[in-house]
């Protein structure tokens, strides 16, 4: 790969890829009047696979979409994109991010599950990787079970960790043995050995290395829980970029080429996704929580406290994994979300067949409806997975005083926090494409349950990896382009945490006051969900605000203190500010005809699905 | 998409199929090219390294792990038999000995004076690549397998359970749209494959594994029974490895669907014929389909009878593969190039399509798969 010295002030015409497990997208971005616009988009399958096995061709497909539709030539008649370009010929930069052939895969190992081992599978998650296994010595394996794991898994690379510096060496060193025994061999290609991290104990840095360095290809970097208290992933999260250009990316088909096109390092997908969402949160001061919903995995970013996590469900998705998502939610889960009743053997027999042809969208409103359904559990699920991981340092000692002890939280207690939220963004097919905007606000509140007052968007057409990785290299063109052309803002939820005694009576009073003048004032119920219109400034591009002052009951609260009152601008948005007074937590009728009836209420006073959607109720 | 189709379902009478048969690890080749081979020939073989069994011997000796080495008496490499002593301490003038006796046959793999740690390998496990097709061996891949190929008819199926395996095939139903059920299944089943038409009841699956059939091949098949039959929900589409005594090949998908009128009389042709069959399935990135080949007795050729995969067009026969049509057959009769609303209110590029009963309708052009022609 060149990496070339660029002068953001020279970049104004880019072109940016995803190469993805099933499609290769394309956006063309330019400087326009002194700001960075997304001009257009082109798609392509992804050429990984037999017959065509190079990522270059399904590159130059979806670049050729996108030249036939911006009229721009970006294609040498030798197949190679143009740079720099020249009037309307040609690219200033082009960048890439990937997670073709099943993105980077890697095996984490540690000596304590909850401490050394999950800060490795915390900075491997971070770089972008999918885990495949965590090995720790207390992981209740037996060794040869560990090292059969090992032998089989096959990863791209092992980022081993343990110990804290200065502390027993015999724990990490053991580990190395049972990766020395196992004799792992690479994922992609043969003739090269497999990539092994090592960050742990620096005291057992030598041992480590007469252990592994014969049958591996060892690199040693810095602790990355050098103390109990702190953790240092950057070192490592750097080497696991670099290993993936080196090693992973070298492997796959085509992307020796594709990295030589390059301006700047291959990002692996999830990784460009979790800088953007970071940035998002930096920029703003604001705890963001994003989510990016695919055909076969889930992921879900999120800054609380200014620390990122991200998390990877493997096998949570709206095709390939659609079954799966069905098996672990369980049938009443799903159907806890369907306005209408629907035969399980029928039911059972059409997830599965969605499973073997995914491919296959819904034709019909039920089967829109059923989906979106699924979504909502795959969502729910792959966030109780994310809030587990996402948590304070466990294995460290905290001093309390007389006031923490009745608190039960304490190490190892979950960063999120849904009331403190507050921007939640969603991602993948199922969210940014629904026909109406609203199911995508609706599949969010219901899936990820915010409290108090919270700002939702969907990315319009999942651009995200592309404005993550173009973010390293040129941060005020992606942040534009985000802005403008990507992040639709939906409009902001504002649910009062609280139950109802009885289950009715009134949750809160509210008065909004609108741009126009126009002022709301009511009351919000118990069990009722409301919507008023707030849009987006035509000129700016940016949602518009509303003042607004939310008193809720005693026993709510809104964001201020249980009965506090709270006055605060709220944003709009495609689909405006959404009251929801479901309360927290919220639990959904479980009598059949109550159910439907509530669902219904709710979707026709948010417009989510057209009033003939619910005759078969 | 510029091409949004799903290419279809390969049924041909006639095809040249090639199947590598490579070992997991290098080993032996036991065929040469051109040489005949039956699904239970042996082509390949090979030892996979046995299991790392780990004994901690400085726990077991009470000594440092530093000493670990001196203590050994069988060296990294060497050769051990269950219970012979591999280290020993003495003390006191030699008189109080500590032993440590190897659990398992095999070689020392690795002594570790950090970790006072050995770790012993077990015997090598044996392992054979048979050809699974009747064929011949047209290349050896040197130490790693060979590929076999035969000339044969060929039935790609949408999903399977079970493994390899071959045998007559029987048919059942009397055509593609009759459910395949318990009466039907006799003692005479025992080693064949047997044909239903829209569905296999899991009473039918039972009853042939108790007599013996190797394999079911059918239009369609209950995902409550197969969740009963794996005793698990099955999450992802990796099939393959399971071990319930038969091999289902599934053509169409889930619930009642019937058998395409073309694969069926495809396998009623070939009735009492060897089949050799595979329900390994794997909807993931390098798609595996389950698969039905009948071989015949004919010359391999060199060259392939593969039709060429051609993209959608007006006249092309098509299979819809998802509601409100689901299953039914027909022909492209138009392909609108802007993209349409769908009663889903999703936008998206469709096709008209014209039914055997000359009703027309219009399909999201994902939702259809193409019948090949061959």
């Amino acid at each position: 790969m060149t990496e070339k010295k660029l002068d953001p002030n020279k970049i104004n015409i880019i072109v940016a890829t995803d190469c993805g497990s099933t499609t290769t997208k394309a956006i063309l971005i330019e400087n326009r009047g002194g700001e960075y616009r997304l001009m257009t988009r082109g798609e392509a399958p992804t050429t990984v696979e037999a017959p065509f096995e190079d990522v270059t061709m399904g590159v130059l497909n979806s670049v050729g979409e996108v030249e036939e539709l911006s009229g721009r030539k970006l294609i040498d008649e030798n197949g190679r994109i143009i740079t720099p370009s020249n009037g309307n010929v040609g690219t200033d930069i082009y960048i890439s991010t990937s997670s073709a052939g099943g993105g980077l895969q890697m095996m984490v190992a540690g000596v304590v599950r909850s401490m050394t081992a999950e800060s490795a599978e915390r900075a491997a998650l971070g770089a972008g990787s999918i885990v495949m296994d965590v090995i720790a010595s207390n992981d209740k394996r037996l060794p040869h079970e560990q090292i059969e794991r090992i032998r089989r898994l096959r990863p791209d690379m092992i980022l081993l960790s343990g110990g804290i510096d200065g502390g027993t060496t015999t724990h990490v060193v053991e580990i190395a043995e049972l990766i020395a025994a196992a004799d792992p061999r690479p994922r992609l290609g043969t003739g090269y050995k497999l990539p092994v991290i090592y960050a742990g104990n620096k005291d057992a840095a030598q041992a480590v290395k007469d252990t592994l360095d014969a049958k591996t290809d060892l690199s040693i970097v810095d602790n990355l829980r050098p103390v109990l208290e702190r953790e240092n992933l950057l070192p490592a999260r750097e080497k696991i970029h670099d290993l993936f250009m080196e090693h992973v990316m070298a492997q796959a088909p085509g992307y020796r080429k594709l990295m030589e096109w390059a301006d700047a390092p291959i990002m692996p997908t999830p990784g460009a996704v979790g800088a953007i969402i970071k940035r998002v949160s930096e920029m703003e001061g604001i705890e963001v929580v994003g989510v990016d919903i695919g055909g076969a995995t889930t992921d879900v970013f999120s800054v609380f406290q200014g620390v990122f996590n991200r998390t990877v469900s493997a096998n949570l998705g709206m095709s390939y994994s659609i079954s799966n998502v069905f098996a672990e939610a369980g049938l009443p889960n799903v159907m806890r979300w369907v306005p209408f009743h629907m035969d399980e053997r029928d039911l059972r027999n059409r997830v599965k067949n969605k499973m073997i042809r995914p491919t296959t969208i819904p034709q019909m409103m039920e089967e829109l409806i059923f989906e979106q359904a699924i979504a909502k559990e795959a969502l729910r699920l792959a966030f109780i997975q994310h809030k587990s991981f996402a948590t304070v340092l466990k294995g460290v000692q905290q001093q309390r005083t007389i006031a923490d002890a009745f608190d039960q939280t304490g190490s190892g207690s979950t960063l999120v926090n849904m009331m403190t939220l507050d921007m939640l963004i969603g991602s993948g097919g199922v969210l940014s494409h629904a026909p109406r905007r609203q199911q995508s606000a609706l599949m969010l509140i219901d899936a990820f349950m915010p409290e108090g007052v919270t700002r939702l968007a969907v990315d319009s057409i999942f651009m995200m990896p592309q404005l993550g990785v173009l973010a390293e290299v040129h941060p005020k063109a992606a942040t534009e382009v985000f802005n403008k052309d990507c992040l639709i803002h939906l409009g902001t939820c504002i649910a009062p945490v609280g139950e109802a005694k009885g289950g009715k009576g009134p949750v809160m009073d509210y008065t909004i006051e609108f741009p126009d003048g126009k002022v709301e004032k009511g009351t919000l119920e118990f069990g009722k969900m409301k919507l008023y219109k707030l849009g987006i400034d035509e000129k700016t591009n940016l949602p518009l605000e509303a003042k607004a002052t939310f008193e809720p009951q005693r026993n709510f609260d809104v964001g201020a203190g249980k009965g506090a009152k709270l006055e605060r601008k709220v944003s709009g948005g495609v689909v405006g500010i959404i009251l929801d007074g479901r309360g927290r937590p919220y639990t959904i009728p479980t009598e059949d005809k109550l159910r439907v009836a509530k669902l219904k209420e709710w979707m026709l006073e948010l417009d989510i699905y057209p009033h003939e959607a619910f005759e078969r109720a | 998409m510029a091409h949004a189709y799903t290419p279809g379902l390969k049924v041909t009478e006639e095809i040249r199929v090639v199947k590598e048969r490579i070992l997991p690890l290098k080993g032996e080749v036991l065929v040469k090219q051109g040489d005949k081979v039956e699904p239970d020939t042996v082509v390949a073989q090979t030892h996979l390294p046995g299991p790392v069994e780990p004994v901690n011997v400085a726990n077991l000796l009470g000594v440092p792990p530093e000493d670990v080495p001196e203590c050994m008496i069988k060296k990294e490499g060497d050769k051990i038999h269950l219970g012979e002593v591999i280290a020993q301490t003495s003390s006191f003038f030699g008189m109080f000995k500590s032993e440590c006796k190897s659990k398992t046959e095999g070689t020392i793999e690795n002594i570790s004076s950090i970790t006072g740690q050995v770790l012993l390998r077990g015997t090598p496990i044996p392992v054979q690549v048979k050809a699974y097709l009747k064929g011949e061996v047209i290349e050896v891949h040197p130490r790693e397998g060979v590929s076999v190929a035969c000339i044969g008819s060929f039935v790609q199926g949408i999903f399977g359970i079970g493994g390899e395996t071959h045998g007559p095939i029987k048919m059942l139903s009397p055509d593609h749209n009759t459910i395949l059920d318990e009466k039907d299944i006799t003692a005479e089943c025992k080693g064949q494959i047997v044909i239903g038409g829209s569905l296999v009841t899991a009473a039918a699956m039972k009853k042939a594994i108790s007599v013996g059939a190797v394999g079911i091949v059918v239009g369609g098949f209950d995902d409550r029974d197969l969740r009963d039959f794996l005793g698990k929900d099955l999450g992802v589409a990796i099939t393959g490895n399971e071990d319930l005594g038969i091999t289902l090949v599934v053509t169409e998908g889930f619930g009642q669907i019937a058998m395409a009128e073309k694969t069926f009389q495809l396998l009623k042709r070939h009735a009492g014929q060897m089949a050799c069959i595979n329900g390994a399935t794997q909807i993931r990135a390098g798609v595996i389909r389950p698969e039905v080949v009948i071989p015949k007795d004919v010359a391999v050729v060199t060259a392939g009878n593969e039709a060429e995969i051609l993209g959608l067009a007006i006249g092309s026969p098509v299979r819809v593969i998802r509601q409100p049509y689901f299953g039914r057959l027909g022909t492209v009769t138009s392909l609108p190039a802007p993209l349409q609303a769908l009663e889903s209110e999703s936008h998206a590029r469709v096709l008209e399509v014209e039914f055997e009963d000359k009703k027309r309708a219009i399909v999201p052009r994902a939702n259809v798969e193409m019948i090949e022609e061959v």
